[in-house]
């Protein structure tokens, strides 16, 4: 018998939440003042609880390792913001978005919670349009939207290429209102370095002064966790550089379930990598599929004179050009979920089609979409027969206007420019569906201790649908974890302060403070980096987008015997009680090596193809799907929970049963 | 290519600081500006010396974070980048190249090129939003219409990424386009209205008082501002301040 409970509440998957909101034990505003919340993270799920919980009367204290919240990785998010508004009217419903998200997700998530987010998204654009948050409008003053991979509506509310920045920048505008009037202390450039357990409670945190280096005691009633993904275990990833799983993974070695770690999104839109030297990978919203094409040569000769230069992509005719995700995928063409169009191209690639010289590039080309603009303005602004010189300037026009500060993004690095080349592309570790295991109130298995946003795994199944994230970061902060929280809390108004000079708190920062003492004193021969980028590649290449037993078996080993070196050998300059940037990744790249493990294993033990765990031993064999990966309800219509026993190899999986009362099991298909 | 990096070395903020040189060798064109500091700093790390310390984070231009000032530039020779998307491709070989924090009397430097912003932070927490609760009541989305206009002004101005390249920039470190631009967002949607007077009142005397210098239309901020906000949003913030006076 497993060990969770994902406490669904009972009745029709339309009452759920609503009847659970009418039952749960509330706090009452006296009582609030007395109870403290420390948030992890002030990214658009943590930045949008600490506001809500400060604004319902918590007493919150927030943590982010950047000098100011706004610079939580959510900034970086480009394309949108799913919301079942049905603004315009083409057949969008709460249902429809549940559906469309379980199915995007491979059946691999937990209905009650996509149902709840599914409901709970129109409110997030009410908010936050409430707050100032400039959407793109229409000309008519209304809201505009685009529309994503996967889905058949358009339901993506967006702020030009920057709606992560714009959303961030309203939950940081309803942080700073409350912290202005003191209900949120604020502790920017500080580190979660573990959790403090009391009788079993999640009571407090250990944290490290980024700037001075101490390390500091923090307690409170209850812990959320909101400190992100963890795609840097792969080194190279769209992440940025301070995207970690410390918090997570610490949370884990005390209690709390890991829940599908091989579950990660490999985007197919990013800037392919140029070199060794290369530091991060920089994503190309998926936005861009919406009037982008993407192929490569149909011919081994053009892209081998390609690749050599004597030919340029415009120079290949239409029917020298493979679209192979029109031709693979007529229903969906360009706008297969992300893990479908980057298998895709590494299907092409893998076959020698790719065009740069790493093999490793297919083109996605704005030609076609520019002529079809510019001919409908010309249309529309009443001129006759135009040149295709001023289509080519009316259709680049708004294709500016759509994606401009995308294709700045591209020119500036690749320095070429897209509206007269087709952009190159390749798929990159982008997001992770995985994550800490929570039930339906968004608690770990340790009381008290609660985890959202992308740092947990509950919306997204196997793969997440683009825009899903920023609602779900919403969704988690605004207007589910306030709930749910408070019926938790409700036993907690006569505690008191938790006090911070408890065994429980010594013991903690002992242990902290030994691994510190141990990095600056251990004098090793190699850099962080070093292990850093080892792990990254045994990473992408044996447990990336393909996976199989072997390969994955010899993952488990290698990373093994990489983090063994890296006890021994790493070298951490400078001192514990300054600015070190060298002390900080240390830690983090040691938890990369255990979760990377643990990572493997998993991917090891889900011998299906599902989402974006694909296993080369699951594969359709014949029919109208051959070829494409197989998923296997029979066996592995299960999250998997991992228990932490000491080493990540000895982790104990607990299996959560997925029913699906709601929605037919089928295979996806995208054809 | 080769290069000589000058450098500012400073251990904290006590510390005085100084120049200190660095060569590095065979730099791609290719790499970015902050990954040829890697190279830097991971040569640094073999031979047992300390690393330079710099603030960066997303490494695309959006975070905020990086912020040097190179050969005299915030954010270096490009235009509309931020640091981190400044390529090496800009420089040639046998360049010295010239790396210093951010200066400002209300940026003190932390260590290296790292400075403490937390002066941008107050002037947020001084009227840097609309007081409107997350509860979700709130109306529907599409029940006032913004024109396009409007919104896509608002949306202008509220792409500043706070990285302070302005202050930086200006020879009075004034932070008047950073502040400005928050401001005119909000002025320019209907929300913002209702608290417009105390909003523009409580920033400006919050900035006042960080001890960012006067703006003397000097339009330095401008030119470096890697978002390209740009100095109408200073006009409309004095429009506001003004009109907020005479209100009251
Ligand atoms: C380039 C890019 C583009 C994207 N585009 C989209 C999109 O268009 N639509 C969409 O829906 N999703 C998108 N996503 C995904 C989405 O942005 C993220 O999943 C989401 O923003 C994560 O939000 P979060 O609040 O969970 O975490 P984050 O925003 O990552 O915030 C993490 C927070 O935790 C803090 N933190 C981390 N570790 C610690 C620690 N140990 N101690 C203290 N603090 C810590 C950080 O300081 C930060 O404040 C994109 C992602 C990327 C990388
Ligand atoms: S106005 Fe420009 S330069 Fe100043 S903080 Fe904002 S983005 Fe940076
Ligand atoms: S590192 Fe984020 S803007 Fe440069």
């Amino acid at each position: 018998m497993s060990v969770l409970d994902s406490k669904i509440p009972a009745g029709p998957i339309k009452d759920k939440w609503t009847s659970y909101k009418d039952k749960i034990n509330l706090v009452n505003p006296a009582n609030k003042r007395n109870i403290d919340i420390i948030v992890v993270g002030t990214g658009l799920a943590g930045g949008s609880a600490a506001a809500t919980l400060a604004e319902l009367g918590y007493n919150v204290k927030a943590f982010a390792y950047q000098d100011s919240p706004r610079r939580a990785h959510s900034i970086a998010a480009q394309g949108g913001i799913n919301a079942a508004k049905n603004y315009q009217g083409d057949g969008d419903s709460t249902y429809r978005l549940f559906y469309d998200t379980v199915k995007g997700g491979d059946y691999r998530s937990r209905e009650a919670n996509v149902y709840r987010l599914a409901e709970v998204s129109a409110n997030i654009i009410d908010q936050c349009v409430a707050q100032g948050v400039p959407f793109a409008r229409d000309y008519g003053g209304l809201l505009d939207n685009r529309s994503f991979g996967g889905v058949l509506v358009s339901r993506t509310f967006y702020a030009k290429g920057q709606t992560g920045q714009q959303l961030l920048l309203g939950a940081y505008s309803a942080m700073n209102r409350q912290i202005a009037r003191g209900k949120i202390e604020m502790h920017n450039r500080h580190e979660m370095l573990d959790v403090v357990k009391i009788d079993g409670k999640a009571r407090g945190i250990i944290a490290r002064n980024l700037i001075t280096g101490e390390i500091e005691r923090h307690s409170a009633h209850a812990v959320v966790v909101a400190t992100g993904g963890y795609g840097n275990v792969y080194f190279l990833s769209t992440n940025a550089m301070g995207s970690n799983v410390t918090a997570a993974w610490k949370i884990h070695k005390k209690g709390a379930f890991f829940a599908n770690p091989c579950y990660t999104q490999i985007h197919p839109t990013c800037i392919p990598r140029s070199g060794d030297y290369q530091s991060k990978l920089t994503l190309m919203s998926e936005s861009l599929r919406n009037d982008g094409r993407i192929w490569v040569p149909k011919n081994m000769e053009d892209v081998m004179a390609i690749r050599e230069g004597r030919k340029k992509p415009t120079d290949l005719s239409e029917d020298e050009r493979d679209y192979y995700l029109e031709r693979r995928y007529p229903a969906f063409g360009n706008l297969v979920p992300r893990d479908v169009a980057s298998r895709a191209a590494k299907e092409r690639c893998d076959a020698g089609y790719g065009v740069n010289a790493t093999g490793e590039a297919v083109y996605l080309d704005f030609a076609s979409a520019i002529e079809r603009y510019g001919k409908e303005q010309a249309k529309i602004q009443g001129i006759n027969n135009p040149s295709a010189a001023k289509v080519y300037e009316l259709g680049q026009a708004i294709v500016e206007a759509k994606y401009g500060n995308l294709f700045q993004m591209y020119e500036k690095i690749v320095d070429e420019n897209p509206y007269k080349t087709p952009m190159m592309i390749y798929p990159a570790t982008h997001y992770t569906m995985g994550g800490v295991w929570v039930d339906y109130n968004l608690m770990t298995t340790v009381p008290g201790l609660y985890c959202i946003g992308e740092a947990n795994f509950s919306d997204h199944g196997a793969n997440r649908l683009g825009a899903s994230a920023l609602m779900q970061g919403l969704a988690d902060g605004y207007f589910v974890l306030p709930y749910t929280i408070g019926d938790y809390l409700s036993d907690d108004i006569r505690t008191g302060k938790i006090p911070t000079d408890s065994p429980e708190f010594d013991q903690a920062e002992k242990e902290v403070k030994e691994k510190i003492d141990f990095f600056i004193n251990n004098n090793g021969t190699k850099s962080v980096d070093h292990f850093h980028k080892r792990l990254g590649k045994v990473m992408w290449d044996k447990v990336g987008m393909a996976r199989n037993e072997k390969g994955l078996k010899e993952a488990m080993a290698e990373i093994k015997a990489i983090r063994e070196e890296f006890w021994k050998e790493v070298k951490v300059p400078g001192t514990a009680d300054s600015l070190n940037p060298e002390l900080e990744k240390a830690g983090r790249v040691a938890d990369f090596l255990e979760l990377g493990e643990l990572f493997a294993k998993d991917a090891l033990t889900r011998n299906e193809s599902c989402g974006g765990h694909f296993r080369e031993e699951s594969v359709e064999l014949d029919g109208e799907q051959k070829g494409e990966a197989k998923r296997n309800d029979q066996d592995y219509a299960y999250v998997s929970a991992w228990e932490y026993k000491g080493e990540p190899a000895d982790a104990v999986l607990h299996k959560e049963e997925l029913e699906f009362n709601d929605i037919e099991l089928k295979q996806r298909s995208y054809k | 290519m080769n290069l000589t990096l000058k450098i500012w070395r400073q251990k904290d903020a006590n510390d005085k600081g100084k120049m200190v040189d660095y060569k590095v060798t065979d730099i791609s064109e290719h790499m970015s500006f902050l990954e040829m500091m890697d190279v830097l700093n991971e040569q640094l790390v073999g031979s047992g010396d300390q690393p330079i310390a710099f603030d960066h984070d997303c490494r695309e231009g959006i975070c905020g974070m990086c912020s040097m000032y190179i050969n005299g530039e915030a954010h270096g020779p490009d235009r509309g980048i931020t640091t981190c998307q400044l390529h090496m491709r800009m420089f040639k070989d046998g360049d010295t190249i010239t790396i210093e924090p951010w200066r400002a009397k209300a940026f003190p430097v932390i260590k290296d090129l790292v400075v403490d912003r937390t002066s941008f932070e107050r002037i947020q927490q001084a009227g840097g939003y609309i007081s409107v609760n997350t509860s979700g009541n709130t109306q529907d989305a599409n029940a006032i219409p913004i024109s396009k206009i409007a919104a896509d002004e608002a949306m202008d101005a509220a792409t500043c990424i706070g990285c302070g390249a302005c202050v930086a920039s200006c020879k009075n470190s004034s932070a008047m386009l950073f502040v400005g631009a928050k401001v005119s967002q909000y002025a320019l949607l209907p929300q913002g209205q209702v608290e417009a007077v105390e909003r523009v009142q409580n920033m400006v005397a919050q900035m006042d008082l960080e001890g960012f210098g006067n703006c003397t239309n000097t339009g330095a901020c401008e030119v470096e501002c890697p978002k390209g906000i740009s100095l109408e949003n200073i006009a409309r913030m004095n429009r506001e301040f003004l009109s907020a006076s005479l209100k009251g």
